[in-house]
């Protein structure tokens, strides 16, 4: 026994090591990289210019909230409707649904390109029952909270799926038989049993959508910046890393207070279903 | 209810697989056109095999992809173990914590954060030209982790303890006792973390964006250029060929799980 727990705590050793030195080092550079200037030293020239892309990280915060309330919107009845149909039929629908998510980010929001420009698909049908738009639909913020919807779709129906085809059928049995009618049963007894897929699509679709810089370059066509176009631009043209440290840091920050939120919600859902 | 429910099922398929039938078609259009159909033609198949650029992109892609899952395997496996067996629970959670940063945070700050310490590294080192295939290699291990662990970690709880120990009283050393007793019994989510880290690395593009350099090119990384500038419809030749891959290696998975299923049920009985 002492020889095989000698063994063990070896072998955790070099993902430890690795975890240090390529997890924990880096964000801490992005820690020191955002409180100093270009010649190294101490300073909150960074972290004071944050102040200049107020509306840039607004608009991020708004636009992720936006494609995940739609997410949730569109996901939470289609994964109901999936988990009624039989098992067999469960598993073809559901690899349906992750077939696109194997294609790449990049390839999925071009082709949204092809279909939302002006001589697009989408334009083309609606001119022929007149309510075309003479420049098309690309380059405005509803094609980028579109793009984000679309891409991460899956992320949210694969989870709430998960949680309620495992539902035990007695207990929303039971539900119906005590005189539950089809509302109270779903939205009394399934959602609140569905909150922990619901709460992980949610964090799986915001995450991306906040921090997403390729969807607002191709479909905002640059007059919708985001933070991650912030971010990358500091990094692969303007090369101001202090900068671009700097707003990644204040990216983090706000991810981890919306989890701190969320999560805090759902406690107190739980233990309220406890009582 | 039914047909409510047919009808928005279909819908949303509609909108998942409207951009890829567009996409499709158009790549088999002979003109460069993205509006007008000029007709049927497998041209822009042929540039594709042609293209040096795209093929070399696939092979950097498949060499990443198999190098970096299989290193994070056998480092996550090992760690997966060795986290099970932890018994300072302080310890166990802060590990976990670590291990899934890379999960919770964006990709852009992963890349943005490996890629500081890359370039602080080889100022240090004095090595220009630092970000390359080994810096894409150790972000792809990196991001792989913690899925490699999350699929092992579950089945080692499963499995008895006993067992282990059995193999040791029978003679075998701590280290054959583990390839004898246990690796056996989880190499089924062992082998599910491998596919896993596979397609993350054939995937990512936000990550590898920031850590690569000028002479490394992965595939998405050579779409992301394509997109850039005005796109060729081999672009969606490209695509479509990635698409029906995809589809085909999906099906045969799920064709051999169904198959196992099966097979286990007969067992049973």
């Amino acid at each position: 026994m002492k020889k095989s727990s000698f063994f063990s705590r070896m072998a955790v050793a070099p993902h430890m090591v690795w975890a240090v030195v390529f997890i924990v080092v880096p964000l801490l550079a992005v820690i020191y990289y955002a409180f100093t200037n270009a010649k190294g030293q101490f300073s909150f020239e960074s972290i004071f210019k944050l102040r200049d892309y107020l509306p840039t990280i607004g608009l991020s915060m708004w636009f992720g909230l936006l494609s995940t309330v739609i997410c949730f919107l569109l996901a939470y009845p289609f994964a109901y409707f999936l988990s009624q149909k039989q098992a067999n039929a469960q598993r073809t629908m559901i690899l349906l649904v992750m077939l696109p998510m194997w294609m790449n980010l990049l390839i999925r929001t071009y082709s949204w390109m092809l279909i939302l420009e002006r001589n697009g698909i989408l334009n083309k049908l609606l001119t022929l029952i007149g309510l075309g738009r003479p420049n098309g639909f690309l380059n405005t913020g509803g094609a980028v909270v579109l793009g984000m919807v679309y891409n991460y779709l899956p992320y949210m129906i694969l989870p709430i799926f998960t949680i309620m085809s495992k539902l035990d059928r007695s207990v929303i049995e039971a539900a119906q038989d005590l005189g539950g009618s089809r509302f109270n049963v779903l939205f009394r007894v399934i959602f609140p049993l569905s909150l922990p897929g619901v709460v992980s699509g949610i964090t799986m679709v915001f995450v991306p959508s906040v921090s997403t810089f390729y969807i607002s370059q191709k479909l905002g066509g640059g007059s919708f910046l985001l933070i991650g176009d912030a971010i990358e631009s500091q990094f692969q043209s303007v090369n101001n890393f202090n900068l671009g440290a700097s707003l990644s840091l204040i990216l983090m920050v706000l991810i981890l207070i919306s989890m701190a939120i969320m999560n805090r919600f759902t406690d107190d859902e739980e233990g309220g279903m406890i009582i | 209810m039914k047909a409510v429910s047919r009808f928005y099922l279909a819908l949303v398929y509609v909108f998942l697989y409207a951009p890829i039938a567009v996409l499709i078609f158009f790549s088999f259009n002979a003109g460069r056109s993205t509006a007008v159909f000029e007709g049927f033609s497998l041209k822009w198949y042929g540039e594709v095999v042609k293209d040096s650029a795209t093929l070399t992109a696939l092979q950097n892609t498949l060499v990443l992809a198999v190098l970096s899952s299989i290193a994070a395997t056998v480092i996550g496996t090992a760690a997966a173990v060795g986290i099970d067996r932890m018994r300072s629970k302080v310890l166990k959670s802060a590990t976990m914590s670590i291990t899934n940063v890379p999960m919770m945070n964006p990709d852009i700050v992963t890349g943005i954060s490996m890629m500081l310490l890359f370039v602080f590294a080889g100022r240090l080192l004095h090595v220009n030209n630092v970000l390359g295939f080994g810096t894409l290699l150790i972000a792809h291990i990196t991001f792989n982790l913690p899925y490699v662990i999350l699929n092992v970690l579950p089945k080692l709880r499963q499995t008895d303890p006993h067992l282990e120990e059995a193999a040791q009283d029978l003679g075998c050393t701590p280290l054959s006792a583990f390839f004898k007793a246990t690796l056996p019994s989880i190499m089924g989510s062992v082998f599910s973390g491998l596919i896993m880290a596979f397609t993350l690395s054939l995937d990512d593009f936000v990550i590898s964006y920031f850590v690569t350099g000028p002479n490394f090119q992965t595939l998405p990384l050579r779409i992301y250029a394509m997109t850039k500038k005005t796109v060729k419809p081999d672009m969606y030749a490209l695509s479509t060929i990635i698409f029906f891959v995809i589809l085909l290696l999906l099906v045969l998975i799920n064709l051999s799980q169904a198959r196992s299923e099966k097979k286990e049920k007969a067992l049973r009985q």
